[in-house]
């Protein structure tokens, strides 16, 4: 593979940047394979990578029905955080975050990740009191979490509304000054240019048809390109999980959901932050190019339509308007849907199955880009091991059954409720 | 925006309605002895099919019925509505 590096963009330029390797090679699927992963997202793209860097397992494919980065990796609002309360989540994605943190140097590929600080809004002295608790519970994780006064806030993002006669004062908030914002393209396109120089097989356009099961075990499986023999399957199909999981028999604790998200026209520099509105759900920030980068609630019912509906759209602007009253003046240049694996508490499953070679990684529900790097390293583990790391055994599937939910604050399928 | 047909009020845009999930989920009967695995299946077990999808709504801003709507989740068309109720052959 050739390195990406200052030294090899000179000497291409000479021949005007038209010898340079693919990223990643259009393989026919092999007959067998060691691991067969279903899904090229960046989950899987991540999980095939560390399958060969962590585990030294090469005999790879990757199963994508469309083409790489054209899923959710490519329709996420780029939000890298760990600011939980919980410890299963607060120690996993603390773990993703230092993989964040030297990730273009791991994959020799810009990522373009900007720890630039995530600010949660408080309006209510309930609010702050709440915040300052998950603030205690992260610092003891050992993650970085500030808790701001007003004025503190007004400081760093003077163009919030700080009137005294708005619906939802600003109190203070909670930043976590280490979060921030990738590339996601670059994410993707990263993991899979390093996993295929490894070895891996990037199959594209490649639909997945049925499963070989037999007693209890998985054989292979079936795709609109030919059957693949495996003993390991990996699903991490994420927006589609309960569609692969009919085949299966299996009925799954996951709704699927559609998500939107959108972006104004661009505008000089203003925002430098990620900001989320508390009395609502409604997260903002400005990407490299100048657009403010916004998305909010579920269309709020079961759907697969990958694009969304105009009522969700206009009740989350509304919030972003009330919280930042200049965005009224901005153009909407793109609006967007993705569609999610929402699970029963709002926190994901990777996880073994029932059947022996099949392993689950799903119910990412609004959060699943930042989740990339550790989804992809602990489910490799659990696949290459055949166990779950600790890192993920909260993350089990009978969790439900067996009352261990993680309930980090009501983000479920069951947004009719809030 | 989706237009459903309240069996109650007629033709009603969503704004009025607020969503209620998977309308073929049934409870497990009463005073009977009940699996983890059943209550598993009806608090949180979903198909969540893509296509024709029987869910419920609650019309909320209006008559404040529950109703069920089959809809197909990836086009969003909506075939039938009916009163929570009514059995459906």
């Amino acid at each position: 593979m050739q390195k990406y590096s200052i030294f090899n963009l000179i000497k291409n330029a000479f021949s005007n940047h038209e010898n340079w390797d693919l990223a990643w090679k259009d393989p026919t699927p092999k007959e067998e394979y060691d691991v067969v992963i279903i899904g090229g997202g960046g989950h899987g793209l991540a999980t095939a990578y560390y399958l060969a860097k962590e585990h030294n397992i090469t005999k790879v494919a990757i199963i994508e029905k469309g083409w790489i980065g054209g899923g959710n990796v490519g329709r996420n609002t780029t939000i890298i955080r760990s600011n939980y309360m919980h410890d299963e989540n607060a120690l996993f994605s603390e773990f993703g975050m230092n993989l964040w943190r030297k990730m273009s140097q791991d994959l020799n590929y810009n990522v373009m990740f900007s720890p630039r600080g995530i600010i949660n809004l408080a309006h209510s002295d309930a609010q702050m009191n709440a915040y300052a608790r998950r603030g205690n519970s992260m610092r003891l994780n050992g993650i970085d979490a500030v808790l701001l006064n007003r004025e503190q806030v007004k400081e760093i993002i003077p163009m919030a509304d700080f009137s005294e006669n708005v619906r939802f004062p600003i109190f203070g908030g909670l930043m976590q000054p280490s979060a921030g914002t990738a590339r996601h393209d670059a994410v993707a396109w990263g993991y899979a240019r390093q996993a295929d120089s490894m070895g891996v097989d990037i199959i594209q356009n490649c639909e997945v048809t049925g499963f070989d099961v037999a007693a209890g075990k998985i054989n292979g499986i079936r795709t609109s390109r030919g059957n693949i023999k495996t003993k390991k399957v990996g699903l991490c199909v994420a927006g589609s999980t309960n569609i692969l999981a009919e085949k299966l028999n299996m009925t799954l604790p996951i709704e699927t959901h559609l998500l939107q998200a959108c972006v104004s026209e661009p505008v000089k520099p203003i925002l430098d932050r990620v900001v989320t509105f508390g009395a609502g759900h409604f997260y903002i920030s400005q990407s490299d190019k100048g657009e403010m980068v916004m998305g909010g609630d579920l269309d709020g019912y079961n759907s697969y339509a990958q694009r969304g509906n105009l009522p969700t759209l206009q009740h989350v602007l509304t919030e972003g308007i009330a919280m930042m009253p200049f965005l009224s003046k901005l153009k909407m240049l793109r609006t967007w849907g993705g569609i999610m694996d929402m699970s029963m508490d709002g926190s994901p499953i990777i996880d073994k199955t029932h059947i022996d070679g099949l392993y689950l990684n799903c119910g990412w529900c609004y959060g699943g880009f930042k989740a990339t790097p550790a989804s992809g390293w602990t489910f490799a583990h659990t696949i290459a091991q055949d166990r779950v790391h600790e890192l993920n055994a909260g993350f089990s599937l009978n969790r439900f059954s067996t009352g261990h939910l993680i309930d980090e604050k009501g983000l479920g399928t069951k947004t009719w409720i809030s | 925006m989706l237009y459903i047909k309240c069996p109650y009020c007629g033709m009603r845009s969503q704004n009025e309605f607020s969503y209620g999930g998977d309308a073929s989920v049934k409870r497990p009967e009463l005073n009977k002895e009940i699996s983890d695995e059943e209550w598993d299946n009806f608090v949180y077990n979903r198909k969540s099919l893509r296509g024709k999808h029987l869910e419920l709504w609650h019309h909320l801003a209006g008559c404040r019925q529950w109703i069920k709507v089959e809809r197909d989740t990836a086009t969003h068309e909506i075939f039938n509505t009916y009163k929570a109720d009514e059995v459906i052959s």
